[in-house]
């Protein structure tokens, strides 16, 4: 292939196509869908591990997924969002704690008799596991248990120690051979799991007088409450045991029964829903059996917990078993001496009452009735002198019935009316020291009826003033109950200023938060911040002394998140005088950041600010989140802060006051110098702001505008170079470029662009080849789009710019097996070639571009086919550094419609080059013949039409 | 495999009334023929007495066990000498449950001195070189129950005056109370309630111990004694004052039987409530019931 040619642009005469028309409007087509997506709340990921329910718990309806419309409906992923709990938590509810998988089936298909609307045991199960525990020595009295040691089965040597081995066995298992354990609690829960296979293990290996004895043994261990503390946790542990008992021998029952179904001759197991008058005279008499069983248990507490056990297998015997049952055990009941016991017993029974029957309601009133006739009990002498040896505070020992009472009253509650309340609560006046009472019956009934009866509740509070159990408590609960339902309008004043001062007057930091943490919601929903700003102002003054709030750091924060997340204006919270004190009470820095994430997450439903008030606590907050960024912290942690502070960089808005916009985005940009995000931002707000500024003088700089518009983009030409990634830089560049051109900054636009073509080929060092390759070929386009309009600067030669990308692009470590390069190159003629045209196809309004500054002046013009000529050979010789093959043969192909097309090809060795490159692109054969069929009937047309002599002729040699 | 014997019951729970028919068959596995010299079917029932140790000397108790009196006793032949094929072979039978004359049946009770007791016995002789086969199946007596008698409701009192043997330590009490009825039925639990109204002591347990009263009448004399059935326990710890707190036991099977009165023996039955303080003083009161089978 000859060098011989030069290249001569081809000059169009024909009319520009008209501009498309353009119309200003207001919203993006693509908004709609990305600003919904924006409003999703997120959590912010903690820096202590979250647990739980850490999905949202609302999702907004028109969440809805583009595709998912066609999917009719939502898409999977946002079904499961939209549960309110996460599915394994809901799995793991739904499953009932027992280990015996066997258990678990049959469990399964057992139907759901609960129709009473009330917290499940379930759940209350694994808070009690973990509020009750204790670091005393546990005994534990069983024949049952091994040490341990000896369950394992030692391989024996001889004969005689296998012997001994065995007797030693049997001994063991001898009735007789009861011992005494001193345990830890974690070695007593063990021991007690142990129980529970061994139970189950028994009953499987049909030794059910065995299992039976266990049973028992299980629930002696309920009779006594030595170590108070653990009490309520063993309940828990030994009634999940009897539970699994219980259902053994029901199932057993069942299934042995040996029916006969109608018309059938082979016996079944009776089906889940039987009647008695279904069930076989053996079964019953089976069943009889074990209640005769148990009825001749010697000790009261043991028979009670087994005959509550089984009772589900009344069933078998008749249908009205259950009434007379439930309230002759509730009676049975009185008989416990020890009140703790006794309240548990109620509980068990008030539990396996309501999985068994939904109907039969008396025996629970009458459960809550015989205790509070036996109230006095609690306070006994003889619990008295036990707390007294065990070191228990009365306060705590009180808290221990908690659980069982707040139970058996939920129970009570459920579906009761309001009148049994007022029944409730005149019996409860009527006993000393009813506190613990009172707490119970507010956190059972429904939070509507306590609510209305606030006042009620707060003299009833007021009028208990002996030490025993703790207001605080009481004050809680009955916050708790009017967060979910306020009281009446016009008592709410009456009831925070009552409450508020009762709470100011607890000594103790721990319970004075606790009231707060609940209470504050209240005030937040139903009070203006001037309101909350008191409070605030208080908890701030409480806490202060001596470094008090350093304990109650969880706390403060949920007060922050209530405040935050019910505070109807945002602005007002960020106003008022006392916040950000309570701010500063967080001393260690992750509780800080984490706070500041809240609030500044709850930022987002504040439109514009142009308050320096709001703008200086939202920069202070900022900046705090800001500092807690270091080498060490993880991405997502960073991408969380960014959009924070990008959301706060975009809220704050000055109006039309720029100046001062300009201002606090240099100070933004000083205070967030280490979050490329946040500095990407501030450069893209700053460039809005240039945008914005010539719309307002509409392209008429005054000077002082003009000053403005340079200082913009003076902003941007410094920030730039800070952020990291190259990638934004290059963007940015090119942006903010594009911007100063569009302001008629000119020398500031050139700097732009400059400093971006330095910046080329550092992309080329990135890890990515394949990503910095893409993401260059669509850059170096949109460049030469943007080079066409910029004009020459007057210092420089003639295009200048041009020749820098120009020199700049070989220069780059390219990837030798791609024609990135070669591409890049037919797209710079095609550029070079618009730019010789004598009217550009676009423009920048009041911004003269090269045509109108050369009008076409034949210099200028020869400077361009200089250029291209140039281009050409390096295209060329790229060509031939590709070597034969089909990427070599589309590339000439490509650019023999160049030529064609962009050059005037009758001048200097053009035709023969075209010819040429023709012959290459058969030679190699590897290019789609039809295509080239079609390129040559374009040629051919093009020719024809146009009168085009030389190209008649090039199409002539082009053979096939 | 060898050869089973079983005889079972057409009623699971082996329980049959005077005049009824005892019905159920003879069950024989056999893995191959089985020659045998004759199958029979006994039935029996009888008191057995025991007399107690403390009553007479302990060579005499060990000799002197009172014969057996036979309340009835049947025997038929079910089959004559012959074989029975491999396999398995159902014999059905009925036997009336009809008392010897001049006796009546009584109930099924174990007692400790007096066991009335009734049996199904089988036999299958077989030739001299092999063992026979026996099996034996006991089967339960009782009295078709009357309908409901009135209730004898008592109350009774307790307190230091009312305690009969005046050792030092006497806490001061006051418990009030009250039986639903001293003559029960063996089918229904025993009721009633008891309040502590005053305790100065702090109680330990409060119990209701069932005793039987076996009385044993021969030749020599009789014998009386008291031995406890069970112990159950209505009271733990310190319980609640003024308030009422149920008495509620029920009647073993087996162990009791309606009150029982013949010439020969007694079966007699006593409840004992105890209540236990918490230096370990003990106040009793006594009750004695009568059972009855009643519906």
């Amino acid at each position: 292939m000859g060098t011989n040619f030069e290249w001569k642009t081809l000059i169009c005469n024909k009319p520009l196509p008209e501009q498309a028309t353009r119309v200003s409007v207001h919203d993006h087509p693509l908004k709609a869908m990305v600003s919904n997506v924006e409003h999703v709340p997120r959590k912010i990921l903690g820096s202590q591990p979250s647990t739980g329910s850490s999905t949202p718990s609302t999702t907004p309806a028109a969440y809805l997924q583009p595709l998912s419309d066609a999917l009719e409906g939502l898409d999977p992923l946002t079904q499961f969002a939209i549960q309110e709990v996460d599915p394994l938590t809901q799995m793991a509810q739904m499953q009932p704690d027992y280990k015996e998988e066997v258990v678990v089936t049959s469990k399964k298909s057992k139907p759901r008799q609960m129709t009473i609307d009330m917290e499940p045991w379930s759940s209350r199960k694994n808070m009690i596991l973990s509020k009750f525990t204790t670091s005393e020595r546990l005994t534990i009295v069983s024949s049952f248990l091994s040490e341990g040691e000896k369950v394992v089965l030692k391989t024996q040597s001889t004969a005689v120690d296998k012997v001994q081995h065995r007797l030693e066995q049997l001994d063991y298992f001898d009735e007789g051979s009861q011992r005494k354990l001193d345990l830890s609690q974690a070695e007593y829960v063990a021991r007690i799991e142990m129980l529970n296979r061994e139970l189950v293990s028994a009953w499987h290996s049909e030794q059910r007088v065995k299992a039976l004895k266990i049973a028992i043994q299980c629930a002696k261990v309920l009779a006594d409450s030595d170590v108070l503390r653990f009490y309520p946790s063993k309940f828990v542990l030994i009634t999940d045991i009897l539970d699994i008992f219980g259902h053994l021998v029901y199932e057993r029952l069942r299934t042995k029964a040996d029916y006969y179904t109608l018309g059938s001759k082979t016996p079944t197991a009776l089906p889940e829903d039987f009647t008695p008058s279904m069930v076989p005279e053996s079964a019953k008499e089976t069943c009889r059996n074990w209640f005769y069983k148990i009825a001749s248990i010697r000790e009261l507490v043991p028979r009670l917990y087994v005959e509550m056990a089984i009772l589900k297998s009344y069933s078998f015997l008749t249908s009205s078993e259950y009434s007379a049952a439930l309230l002759r055990l509730t009676h049975m009941i009185r008989g416990i001496g020890n009140p703790l016991v006794a309240v548990y017993a109620r509980c068990y029974l008030c539990r396996v009452g309501i999985t068994i029957t939904a109907t039969e309601k008396d025996y629970l009133n009458e459960n809550f009735y015989d205790f509070l006739d036996s109230y006095s009990q609690v306070f006994g002498r003889y619990a008295m002198e036990g707390l007294k040896i065990q070191k228990v505070t009365l306060e705590s020992y009180l808290t221990l019935y908690t659980p069982a009472l707040d139970f058996i009253l939920q129970a009570v509650a459920s579906g009761a009316t309001e009148s049994l309340l007022g029944e409730l609560l005149d019996r409860c006046r009527n006993h000393k020291n009813n506190a613990l009472l009172l707490n119970t019956i507010m956190s059972a009934f429904k939070p509507m009826h306590i609510a209305s009866r606030a006042l009620q509740f707060l003299d009833l509070i007021s009028e208990n003033t002996s030490e025993d159990f703790p207001t605080y408590i009481l004050l809680r609960t009955l916050g708790l109950c009017v967060c979910v339902c306020p009281p009446p309008r016009e008592h709410r004043r009456q009831v925070i200023n009552r409450v508020w001062q009762s709470i100011s007057d607890l000594n103790n930091s721990e319970h004075y938060i606790s009231c707060v943490e609940v209470w504050i919601e209240f005030v937040v929903q139903h009070f203006t911040f001037r309101e909350v700003n008191i409070i605030i102002g208080d908890i701030v003054a409480h806490l202060s002394p001596s470094r008090n709030y350093e304990q109650y750091y969880s706390q403060l924060k949920s007060i922050v998140v209530k405040i935050v997340s019910r505070m109807q204006e945002f602005e007002a919270l960020l106003a008022m005088d006392n916040f950000l004190p309570l701010i500063d009470l967080f001393q260690q820095e992750s509780c800080k950041v984490e706070v500041c994430k809240v609030i500044l997450n709850a930022c987002n439903s504040l439109q514009h600010t142009s308050d320096a008030v709001i703008t200086n606590t939202l920069l202070f907050l900022c900046t705090t989140l800001h500092d807690s960024v270091n080498a060490l912290t993880v991405e997502d942690e960073r991408r969380q802060i960014s959009e924070l502070l990008c959301n706060v960089v975009k809220t704050v808005d000055y109006g039309r006051d720029f100046e001062q916009q300009l201002n606090f985005y240099a100070e933004a940009r000083a205070a967030f110098s280490n979050l490329d995000t946040v500095l990407a931002q501030l450069v893209q707000c700053v460039n809005t702001l240039a945008v914005n500024t010539r719309r307002i003088v509409k392209g008429h700089h005054t000077r002082k505008t003009a000053a403005f518009v340079r200082a913009c983009a003076a902003y941007c030409f410094i920030t730039v170079p800070s952020i990291t990634s190259v990638y934004t830089r290059l963007e940015l560049y090119l942006l903010s470029g594009q911007v100063a051109l569009f302001n008629n900054c000119l020398g500031q636009a050139d700097a732009c662009f400059k400093a971006a073509l330095k910046l080329l080929p550092e992309l080329m060092l990135d890890d990515n080849q394949k990503q910095a390759e893409t993401f260059l070929v669509s850059y170096v386009r949109n460049f030469l789009s943007v080079l066409l309009i910029v004009p020459d600067s007057p210092d420089s030669g003639v295009l200048s710019c041009t020749r820098i990308l120009l020199n700049t692009l070989p220069t780059i470590k390219w990837n030798s097996e791609n024609t990135v390069l070669p591409n890049l190159y037919l797209n710079v003629l095609d550029m070079l070639s618009a730019m010789a045209q004598e009217s550009y196809p676009y423009h920048i309004d009041k911004v003269e571009s090269n045509d109108s500054l050369y009008g076409s002046d034949p210099k200028f013009l020869s400077e361009i086919d200089k250029m291209c000529t140039l281009v050409l050979r390096e295209l060329l010789s790229q060509m031939k550094h590709l070597g034969p093959g089909r990427r070599q043969a589309e590339i000439a192909l490509e650019l023999l419609v160049k030529i064609t097309s962009l050059s005037n090809i009758s001048h200097n060795g053009l035709i023969n080059l075209a010819v040429n490159l023709w012959q290459l692109c058969l030679k190699q054969g590897t290019v789609d013949p039809n295509y080239m069929t079609r390129t040559k009937d374009y040629l051919s047309e093009k020719g024809n039409s146009t009168d085009n002599n030389t190209l008649q002729q090039l199409v002539r040699k082009l053979s096939m | 495999m060898s050869v089973t014997l079983d005889i079972i019951l057409r009623k699971p729970d082996k329980v049959y009334h005077e005049g009824e028919s005892v019905i159920g068959t003879i069950a024989i596995f056999t893995p191959s023929d089985l020659r045998h010299d004759g199958i029979n079917l006994s039935m029996d029932g009888s008191v057995n007495l025991q007399l107690s140790s403390k009553n007479v000397g302990i060579i005499e108790a060990f000799y002197n066990a009172v014969k057996p009196i036979p309340l009835i006793s049947a025997f038929c032949e079910v089959s004559s000498a012959g074989r029975i094929p491999a396999g398995h072979t159902n014999i059905p039978f009925e036997l009336p449950l009809q008392p010897r004359p001049n006796r009546s049946l009584h109930e099924t009770y174990h007692g400790v001195f007096i066991n009335i007791s009734y049996s199904l016995k089988c036999d299958v002789k077989r030739s001299f070189l092999s063992k026979g086969l026996q099996k034996t199946q006991q089967f339960f007596v009782q009295y078709a129950p009357k309908p409901t008698q009135p209730l004898h409701p008592v109350s009774f009192t307790m307190s230091p005056t009312s305690v009969t043997s005046k050792s030092g330590g006497v806490p001061d009490f006051y418990i009030r109370g009250h039986l639903d009825s001293t003559s029960c039925s063996v089918l229904r639990p025993f009721t009633g309630h008891i309040i502590l109204e005053r305790c100065e002591m702090a109680v330990r347990s409060i119990e209701l111990q069932l005793v039987r009263v076996e009385t044993c009448g021969c030749a020599e004399g009789y014998a009386k004694d008291g031995t406890e059935i069970q112990n159950i326990q209505i009271g733990d710890g310190d319980v609640p004052h003024k308030i009422a707190i149920p008495i509620y036991m029920i009647f073993p099977r087996l162990f009791t039987c309606p009150t029982l009165t013949t010439p020969n023996f007694k079966i007699e039955f006593e409840v004992n409530l105890v209540i236990i303080f918490e230096n370990d003083y003990l106040v009793t009161e006594n009750f004695p019931i009568t059972l009855t089978r009643e519906l």
